[in-house]
């Protein structure tokens, strides 16, 4: 008998013993879990070690009468009512794995993988829809418990393609996170996988549909946050599949975030797709400067390029959504970018030349003109301390002709409360009636509409629009088009103004688009009116709002960039523009000078006869005051392109070059001096209210126009010079316009 | 060594897996998504007809007005009757708007349920029942039988229009197994009828769908001319007596 015989004979047999006591419990005391649950009783712990709540989560008793007591794994914890298991355990410091429960989306109770025990319940319960109940004795730790865990990770990978290597989820997925922790190594699952096919959602969503495990987080969130009903949970039993039924894209501003919802990789981003693993990514906490929301974004990078841009929870302003716009538009930073500075030559063409050459033609052009003549315009992009620095070297030149972009040319900078969002951001879910004067937010602040539309949703709140017709995902009441409309509801002769008289807590929110207008004192004033007929203002409540385009607006009113004249670009005879690429330079005479300080070759580059390049919001720290009034700090995340420089460096340079050397030298300095105009902007991520009421405005006697309100944002998409520059958004509008 | 036990292993888990597949593969159901075809486009007019309009109205009243939704099914299964069996895209969307939800919302109910049918079927809709009962009592004679006779696939319709068969699990007919049900779609949702076929035999089967070709009605129930509905062949054995009255406690003695 030869040796391999003997070998094929005893591995035989060790074969058969094998699959004879197959099992799928990894780990041995599991299998019989009757005897372990009887050991684990018996040395119950004596004295239990403090356990710490699951992300700082926080509990508010409110009623006294509405507490509970629980004990989950022998720690009492008292709760509210109406608080389910899973949360209850979340209090007590142990993390459930779930799956399709999302703490800000209706409850499913689908996936089961928060399966925990509770004494005297005959079988484990899904701790995600259970309610709480007083005297509950919870059990996440038992035999029962990790067995029911281990059973539905099984079933769950079963239809899982287990295509990690190739998966952009890969390393942040919660599915092989927690197959990692509570999964078995190995299914018994012999059959052919089932197979989906994947469904085209648009420009920005990647789906793979077969990794899919029908969590409906997705669905969930399109119907009850985006307000799009087009995602369905279709077929059943395991043909069960995500689809639109019929081929339909998703038309929402928030169709990013299933892509961080989706607990597996079914749901990708399009654009990120194989570009990075996102362990090789460097995040920076920073800011999104899109819109004047100021949502909470991370930005992560891989050398010198932004990979992607994801959300930072922020309660108070964007939750944990961020728009499309905000996710999306990165790869707008790598194109178009002006990277050396340049002088239009006498053929009409730019030419590359030092930074000590340009910055002294610039100096050399701008003393030989009278001081009124010059004028300094911030774009909308433009951090706090660039404005100051450029503000401050425009006074020493003697001119006062500076304004920011969006503003208009007659802005009113005396009293804050006359241009922040007095009720916040989150303040706006305790209102229950909304005016809303000449404001899209659905495209002018996609996190404003979404905390509008939650409110909607949870308190039927009425909302009046005036403005042009638009999209609007929650019950309104189209109220007219022009003015004169605000007119009849301040006197109290239009049907809604019983409905703004009715209601509690009563919400105005006036869009920034009225900046523009001629009229615009007039229409500050109606809107006055009405709040005070309907007790807007009170000393708890203040439902007085203007919601602001852009990122920088709010920081140029505090720092108070009023221009002298509002013919002042009439008669200029040098323009700075910084970042500024949608002011209107038609009137501009022919002979003025103009700078462009920028980072992308957008608009403004046109009309330019110097070009400073200017680093982006990613590649600098600056403050940004958001449209409640919030400073926030942007961080670099990447270093800057080519020979380009912060913005007030720039300033600060050509100061010097100027000689009118402006006092500050670094970031900590011009923040001293930015404490002396608008000290609130350097209270970081903590929103400064507004002191006074709109009640101090001067009397008008301008009547207001019929003239209707415009839509101030035509794509929603492209609106500024990094969104202009971007494929992706170019991508989205093709479709918007479809 | 370990290759050729690998090898052999591997054959195992292969054959197991390909014998498995055929039968579990074969859904009743067609796709979980529309793909457009000149008689199944989102944009094709769809409308409930006068007659049904009433039915519609008389179906919504049955539910509060707040829940209109409620009426999803009654509401699917008039349109499925009204159309002939089967529901196009565009009256699944007249559906969602009779009750005023998103038509997502209508194409997740029809797709959950097999009996709405989302392709084309026959004017005769011959649903056989494959449940273990009748699959061992030859429903899959039975099957064969039909299709061979209509020379159709399942869920394919015959070139005339007439017919489809499609197969259907239990519908608690086992005591008369092998059975087929007939939706009759001939006369829209008037005359819809659905009625079952049961003890069939191939041969019986093949007649039925004859009869239905002539445009007769063949009775429904039983095909065995030895049973009544669904007692046993040649009368009944048991329970021959009246049955005993249940038990009660005299009252008149309680008193």
């Amino acid at each position: 008998m030869g040796l391999g015989l003997l070998a094929s004979r005893a591995l035989r047999s060790s074969r058969i013993i094998r699959n004879s006591t197959r099992t799928i419990v990894s780990t041995p005391e599991l299998k019989n879990a009757d005897a372990a649950a009887a050991a684990a009783a018996a040395d119950a712990p004596s004295d239990l070690p403090k356990r710490n709540p699951v992300g700082g989560a926080r509990v508010h008793l409110p009623n006294p009468e509405d507490v509970i007591e629980v004990f989950v794994d022998g720690y009492p914890v008292k709760i509210p009512k109406g608080m389910t298991v899973l949360q209850a355990c979340e209090i007590a410091g142990v993390d459930i794995p779930r799956f399709c429960y999302h703490s800000r989306l209706s409850i499913a109770g689908n996936c089961r993988m928060c399966l925990v025990e509770v004494e005297k319940s005959p079988k484990p319960v899904a701790s995600c829809a259970m309610p709480a109940l007083p005297g509950m004795k919870i059990k996440t730790d038992t035999p029962i418990a990790k067995k029911a865990r281990e059973g539905v990770m099984e079933f769950l990978l079963m239809n899982h393609p287990l295509d990690c290597p190739i998966c952009d989820q890969g390393g942040e997925c919660d599915l092989q996170d927690q197959s990692m922790a509570f999964g078995s190594d190995r299914g018994r699952f012999t059959e052919m996988k089932r197979s989906v096919v994947d469904k085209n959602l648009g420009p920005l969503v990647k789906t793979v549909m077969t990794r899919c495990i029908q969590c409906t987080r997705c669905v969930r969130f399109a119907s009850e946050v985006a307000g799009v009903e087009d995602l369905g949970m279709l077929g059943r039993g395991s043909g069960e599949e995500i689809g639109t039924y019929v081929e339909k894209l998703m038309t929402s501003e928030l169709s990013g975030n299933v892509i961080d919802i989706c607990p597996v990789g079914a749901l990708t981003s399009k654009p990120f797709a194989f570009k990075a693993r996102n362990w090789e990514l460097k995040g920076t906490e920073s800011i999104d400067v899109t819109d004047a929301v100021g949502s909470n974004i991370r930005i992560d990078s891989r050398g010198p390029e932004v990979m992607r841009v994801v959300p930072r929870l922020n309660e108070d302003i964007n939750e944990e959504w961020i728009s499309d716009k905000t996710r999306f538009f990165y790869d707008g930073l790598k194109r178009q970018r002006l990277n050396d500075p340049m002088i239009r030559g006498a053929d009409g063409r730019f030419q590359a030349v030092s930074w000590r050459d340009a910055l002294a033609i610039v100096a050399e052009v701008m003393h030989q003109i009278k001081p009124e003549e010059i004028v300094g315009v911030a774009g909308k992009l433009s951090d706090a301390e660039s404005m100051m620095a450029l503000k401050d070297l425009l006074n020493k030149m003697g001119s006062n002709n500076i304004f920011c972009e969006g503003n208009g040319m007659r802005p009113n900078a005396d009293l804050r409360s006359g241009y922040i969002m007095n009720t916040s951001i989150s303040g706006l879910e305790k209102a229950d009636a909304f005016l809303l004067v000449g404001t899209q937010p659905r495209v002018e602040a996609a996190m404003v509409n979404a905390r509008i539309r939650k409110t909607v949703k949870a308190t039927n709140a009425k909302v009046g629009y005036v403005g042009p017709a638009t999209d609007f995902n929650y019950d309104h009441e189209h109220l007219g088009t022009d003015p004169q409309t605000l007119v009849e509801i301040a006197k109290g002769s239009h049907p809604f103004s019983s409905a703004l008289k009715n209601a509690k807590n009563p919400v105005i929110i006036v869009g920034a688009g009225v900046f523009d207008r001629d009229d615009k004192d007039a229409v500050f004033a109606a809107v006055d009116t009405i709040a005070k007929n309907n007790n807007v203002v009170r000393p708890d409540w203040n439902g007085l709002n203007v919601l602001l385009l852009n990122a920088a607006q709010a920081a140029a009113l505090d720092l108070g960039l009023v221009p002298e004249s509002d013919k002042c670009i009439e008669s200029a005879k040098f323009v700075y523009l910084m970042g500024a690429d949608d002011v209107n330079l038609d009137k501009l005479p022919d002979d003025a000078f103009v700078v462009y300080q920028g980072h992308h070759g957008d608009r403004g580059v046109y009309r330019a006869n110097v070009i400073l390049p200017a680093s982006a919001f990613t590649e600098k720290e600056g403050i940004y005051e958001n449209t409640e009034g919030c400073a926030q700090i942007t961080l670099p995340a990447v270093p800057t392109v080519g020979d380009a420089r912060d913005d007030w460096k720039i300033v600060r340079a050509l100061s010097e070059v100027a000689g009118v050397g402006l006092p500050y030298d670094s970031l900590g300095a011009i923040r001293s001096r930015i404490k002396t105009v608008a000290p609130n902007l350097l209270e970081v991520d903590e929103r400064q209210p507004a002191t006074f009421s709109t009640s101090l405005r001067p009397e008008v006697s301008q009547k207001v126009s019929a003239t209707p309100f415009t839509p101030t944002v035509e794509n929603f998409y492209m609106t500024d010079a990094i969104t202009r520059a971007s494929k992706i958004m170019a991508q989205c509008s093709a479709l918007l316009k479809k | 060594m370990f290759g050729r036990l690998a090898a052999q292993r591997l054959n195992e888990i292969r054959t197991a897996i390909r014998r498995t597949t055929q039968a579990s593969r074969s859904f009743s159901t067609a796709l979980n998504y529309h793909i457009d075809t000149p008689d199944n486009k989102p944009d094709l007019p769809w409308e409930f007809n006068n007659a049904n309009k009433e039915k519609v109205k008389e179906i919504l009243s049955f539910y509060p007005s707040n829940y209109k939704q409620s009426a999803v099914i009654p509401l699917l299964d008039l349109a499925q009757q009204q159309n002939g069996g089967w529901l196009p895209v565009s009256a699944m969307n007249a559906v969602a708007k009779v009750i005023e939800v998103a038509p997502i919302r209508v194409y997740e109910v029809a797709t959950f349920y097999t009996m709405f049918n989302r392709t084309k079927v026959g004017k005769y809709h011959l649903l056989v029942c494959g449940t273990t009962p009748c699959m061992i009592r030859g429903s899959r004679g039975i099957e064969e039988a039909i299709l061979k006779h209509l020379g159709v696939k399942r869920n394919e319709v015959t070139k005339d229009g007439l017919f489809s068969v499609g197969e259907m699990e239990c519908m608690g007919c086992c005591v008369n197994a092998p059975m087929m049900t007939v939706a009759d779609y001939s006369n829209g949702s008037e005359g819809y009828a659905y009625n079952y076929y049961e003890d069939l035999t191939p041969k019986k089967a093949v007649e039925i769908v004859e009869a239905f070709r002539k445009g007769e009605k063949p009775p429904r129930g039983t095909q065995n001319p030895g049973r009544v509905n669904c007692g046993p062949e040649g009368g009944n054995t048991t329970l021959l007596g009246e049955p005993k009255a249940p038990p009660c406690r005299d009252l008149d003695a309680a008193e």
